[in-house]
């Protein structure tokens, strides 16, 4: 049976990855769970300098989710490289670096900074964390500020390019395209969506930032429909994120088109997932009578004809 | 630190909103350190997905034991479990007190509410005795006074509304404690966070030491989200540092109460 996909010049050995920001820098897991187990290992969201983040409270959990606005809190370049790099090129698996900046020039210094680094897998560009003020989302919100952005990513490295795409907008496809466009080797589908709680007692936001990222079971159709539209849009590979917790959740994101999938915030309150969901999808597939993960993707799509 | 489906040998009902939860957990038990916590998830909470952290209280041989409080759905699905019934619960987790060394200092404990879970097997494991302050609302909200007595502790009570021990607040019999000396000793404190920076407060004045354990919210537990983060004084300014994993229980001196401008 074959499990491994490709994302534009980057294999997985298995489709099931994990979310930037729910899964720290894999070290901290590392003694839950066989982190060579994974497609692949996706780390918080680094920039060039350390970040300290938002006030607190940072996260609140909703009906069937969770909002946070963690304030993309981080080590910056150097400190990830000393810090979490060590371990992090150990691992077997493809590491793939989730990377910001507040300006475009940021974006590729960062870029650039990670292209001379041996052994990494990608760069996942987020362009599209609703919790910060400067930069990050206004990037995922604007298509033509998104091409600047991929494109002066583009020209300051050789690693694989992995867009994250926002929700946050009328219709993806234009967003989709201009990242392909623009160089992208595939897309990330989909950070977390604006919200926000008020605690009625007090009559104050629930969030230190007042408002956050919406993630969880709760974003599933959301973003399965993301999905859906962009695979029309674009031939560029899709990972499909957004509230998956079962093998189910995760056949259904590839059925709509993705090539993979990442689990974030089932992590934070069932670590086993992800290796969950790639035994479930083991299974189905074997049940299915099916030999290689790759007939499924886009199999929703091609079956309306 | 082991993720683990633990078993229900006991969940009853201590006084009042508190209960005492007994599981068999045979890869946990026998590694905690006190001030230790678990984080467990309660398969009854449907919508509500995160898991729940509590302080291991007790250990015995493959059981540990929990003493919560009902304060909302998480903790009152969890008392309506039946012994047989499963939990996940990952621990042990963060970095606990510390032991006094033998002939080292003698503690001073502080505990207000479920505090008193937090600040058990301390006591059991302190190779010196000492003094167990323990505050509450009402005389329902003093846990645990027999079992710190059994340990051969000395166990001074107050509650606000006077109905057991001193009326009062925790931190006043123990002012009076540290007016009659300080030398060789040391506070261990876990409760409500004002209690914790009057305690704080009382150990910087009298220049005793201090570890107190400081209750967050938190969403992962070990480490990942960056929820649980406190401003923490560094050789070079602050720096948010994670009560589930850096803590909870950290030194009086590097807490930040607020955070600096
Ligand atoms: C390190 C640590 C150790 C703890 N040890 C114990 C223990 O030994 N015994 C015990 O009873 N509890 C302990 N707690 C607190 C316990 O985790 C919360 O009471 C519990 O998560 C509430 O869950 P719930 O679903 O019942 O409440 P929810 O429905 O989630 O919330 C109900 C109310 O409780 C408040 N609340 C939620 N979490 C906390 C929290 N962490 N601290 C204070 N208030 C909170 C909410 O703001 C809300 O007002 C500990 C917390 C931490 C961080
Ligand atoms: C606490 C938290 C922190 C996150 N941090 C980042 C980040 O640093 N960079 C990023 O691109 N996405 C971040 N995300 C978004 C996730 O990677 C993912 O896109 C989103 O959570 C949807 O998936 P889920 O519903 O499975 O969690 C974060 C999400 C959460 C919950
Ligand atoms: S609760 Fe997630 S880092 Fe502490």
């Amino acid at each position: 049976m074959n499990l491994s996909v490709s994302l534009g010049r980057l294999t997985l050995p298995n489709p099931v990855t994990v979310a930037s920001g729910t899964f720290g820098y894999g070290v901290e897991y590392a003694r839950l769970l066989d982190l060579n187990q994974l497609g692949a290992v996706v780390v918080k969201g680094i920039r060039l300098t350390p970040v300290r983040g938002n006030p607190t409270p940072r996260t609140v959990e909703v009906a069937s989710g969770l909002i946070n606005a963690i304030g993309l809190q981080g080590p910056g370049v150097d400190g990830f490289i000393e810090k979490y790099w060590p371990f992090l090129k150990t691992l077997r698996v493809p590491v793939i670096i989730n990377i910001w900046g507040t300006t475009l020039e940021e974006y590729a210094e960062v870029a650039r900074r990670f292209d001379a680094l041996e052994g990494v897998g990608a760069l996942e560009l987020n362009v599209s964390c609703p919790n910060i003020k400067a930069g990050g989302a206004h990037f995922g919100t604007d298509c033509r500020l998104l091409a600047e952005v991929v494109a002066a990513c583009r020209r300051a490295t050789r690693l694989p390019l992995i867009t994250k795409l926002s929700p946050n907008v009328v219709h993806i496809a234009p967003y989709a395209r201009a990242a392909a466009e623009a160089g992208s080797d595939a897309l990330a589908i989909m950070n977390s969506y604006p919200a926000m709680a008020i605690d009625i007692e007090t009559a104050r936001p629930r969030l230190g930032n007042v408002t956050g990222g919406l993630t969880g079971p709760c974003i599933k159709p959301i973003a399965l429909k993301l999905v859906w539209d962009a695979y029309q849009a674009v031939k560029i590979p899709i990972i499909g994120m957004g509230g998956i917790q079962s093998a189910a959740d995760a056949i259904e994101f590839l059925l709509a088109g993705a090539s993979a999938v990442a689990v974030g915030t089932a992590n934070f309150y069932e670590p086993q997932t992800p290796l969950q969901v790639l035994a479930g999808l083991r299974a189905f597939l074997e049940r299915k009578g099916l030999t290689d993960v790759r007939q499924l993707v886009g199999a929703a799509q091609h079956q309306l004809g | 630190m082991f993720e683990d489906t633990v078993t229900i040998l006991a969940n009853e009902r201590e006084t009042d909103a508190y209960f005492r939860l007994v599981v068999s957990a045979p890869r946990i038990a026998p590694r905690v350190q006190p001030g230790q916590f678990a984080h467990v998830r309660i398969p009854p909470l449907r919508e509500a997905l995160l898991r729940r952290p509590f302080s291991i209280f007790q250990v015995a041989g493959d059981t540990f034991s929990l003493l919560y409080k009902t304060v909302g759905k998480g903790t009152e699905a969890l008392a309506r479990m039946r012994p047989g019934e499963t939990l996940s619960a990952i621990g042990p987790l963060g970095q606990g007190f510390t032991v006094p060394a033998p002939g080292g200092e003698t503690p001073l404990l502080v505990a207000g509410g479920y505090g008193m879970a937090a600040l058990y097997l301390l006591a059991q494991r302190s190779p010196q005795r000492g003094v167990v302050f323990v505050g509450g609302r009402r005389r329902v909200d003093i846990l645990c006074e027999r079992e710190f007595a059994e340990l051969g502790w000395e166990v001074r009570v107050t509650t606000e509304d006077g109905s057991h021990g001193e009326r009062g607040l925790v931190t006043q019999p123990l002012v009076t404690e540290l007016r009659r000396g300080t030398t060789g000793r040391k506070l261990f404190a876990c409760g409500p966070t004002p209690m914790l920076r009057a305690v704080a407060r009382i150990a910087e004045e009298f220049g005793v030491p201090a570890e107190i354990s400081l209750d967050q919210p938190m969403c992962c537990g070990v480490g990942v989200c960056l929820t649980c983060v406190v401003p923490i004084r560094t050789a070079t300014g602050w720096e948010y540092q994670r009560t589930c994993t850096e803590g909870p229980v950290f030194d009086a001196r590097v807490v930040l109460w607020e955070v600096p401008e």
